[in-house]
């Protein structure tokens, strides 16, 4: 089960950059280990990730195996409007997990 | 077949001698601790063989420090929504939820989790916190124990643990638990496997110094459960325990067996003052 958590300032100025930080909970099994009977554990990834912010994609990265489980992603975005940040996980069985985050933006 | 990996290990353990020898040779002190290590501790209680108490904490590297230091980058974290949700959730016979009984986790259970292992007059023997979950599941909720290593029996312990984080463990050794204690103290002196070596060989002599490379610590559990970047899961302290016992050839104790209660119970109370940090982040 993936269970995601982020971190997002609940206001900011317009212009300023600001941190996000987001993390979920995913085995994100390689595909090149084995199990104790020897069988190989399937690939298993979060392989796409993305952030929604006033309409626009802001931000994706693409995940490859041999990235540790719990993937933590931190990037910066710079406050323009009021509006929310809509975060995308994408794992190897399509399992999609959406997560959203507002923001206040003053003047 | 058998010979051969008793050879291997006599030569390993032969290896780590000449490296022992060959250090001394060199001027390298083999004091209890290391030089150039930075390490904040708490004065040891009385009767402790430390001068000094370090968390394992102290032994790690600035990023794993800072990982666990943040609640957010801290995956160990992760456990305490599930477990709170678990909490207040109904199953068994008897139609209870931990809630049912212990109200507000973050109320009934503040402190609770430095004190164990500790004594269960009912069973007249001491437990340890999975112990007591187990047993309140199957005797007060009519529910099925969980198993070691089990998502729900893990998460359920670092919550616990976690509602006493920053409260110093306090482990209590004397009255009825005494000959227990006696024994989990006999085996953590107690030589084992092929490597022949005790918990103290590594952990109360040598701790600070390398092994291979990484710095042994003084085997402090005051962060269990843990989040270990080797596992990448919480590890609770008997899979710790295993780990160890394997790396010196030894054959593991069962889980929940009463050696392991009596190592968990003195292992413990060596850290008696030092804060719970549960979840801890180590390597």
């Amino acid at each position: 089960m993936a269970i995601p958590r982020f971190r997002v300032p609940a206001t900011a100025k317009k212009g300023d950059v600001i941190a996000i930080k987001t993390l979920i909970q995913h085995p994100m099994d390689s595909g090149f280990l084995k199990d104790k009977s020897g069988k190989i554990i399937p690939r298993m990834i979060i392989n796409h990730f993305d952030c929604k912010y006033l309409g626009k994609v802001i931000f994706t990265a693409k995940l490859e195996p041999s990235i540790s489980a719990n993937p933590f992603i931190e990037f910066y975005a710079r406050a323009e409007a009021d509006g929310d940040f809509e975060f995308t996980w994408i794992d190897d069985k399509g399992t999609v997990t959406k997560a959203k985050a507002p923001i206040k933006v003053t003047a | 077949m058998k010979r051969g990996i008793v050879e291997v290990g006599l030569g390993v353990s032969l290896a780590a001698v000449v490296v022992l020898a060959t250090l001394k040779m060199f001027g390298f002190a083999l004091a209890a601790e290391a030089p150039g290590l930075h390490l904040k501790g708490v004065p040891a209680p009385a009767g402790s063989p430390f001068k000094t108490l370090y968390s394992g904490y102290q032994f790690r590297s600035a990023a794993t420090k800072a990982m666990q230091d943040d609640d957010f980058s801290n995956p160990g974290m992760l456990a305490i929504d599930p477990a709170t949700t678990e909490w207040s959730h109904v199953e068994g016979t008897a139609g209870k939820s931990c809630a049912s009984c212990h109200q507000d986790v973050a109320k009934t259970m503040h402190g609770v989790g430095a004190t164990y292992p500790k004594w269960n007059a009912r069973l007249k023997r001491p437990v340890t916190l999975e112990q007591q979950i187990n047993i309140c599941r199957t005797q007060h909720m009519g529910a099925k124990p969980w198993a070691f290593k089990s998502d729900n029996l893990t998460n359920m312990t670092t919550l616990i643990r976690y509602e006493s984080r920053g409260m110093p463990v306090k482990v209590a050794t004397d009255g009825p638990v005494t000959p227990w204690y006696d024994k989990g103290k006999k085996l953590y002196y107690t030589r084992i496997g092929q490597l022949d070596m005790s918990c103290a060989n590594c952990h109360q002599k040598y701790y600070g110094h390398h092994i291979r490379a990484d710095l042994l610590s003084q085997g402090q559990i005051n962060d269990f459960p843990t989040y270990r970047e080797k596992a990448q899961h919480l590890v609770p302290v008997e899979q710790r325990f295993m780990g160890c016992m394997k790396n010196v050839r030894a054959t593991p104790y069962k889980p929940f067996s009463d050696e392991f209660m009596e190592l968990e119970l003195y292992l413990a109370s060596r850290g008696n003052g030092l804060n719970v940090e549960t979840p801890g982040v180590r390597n």
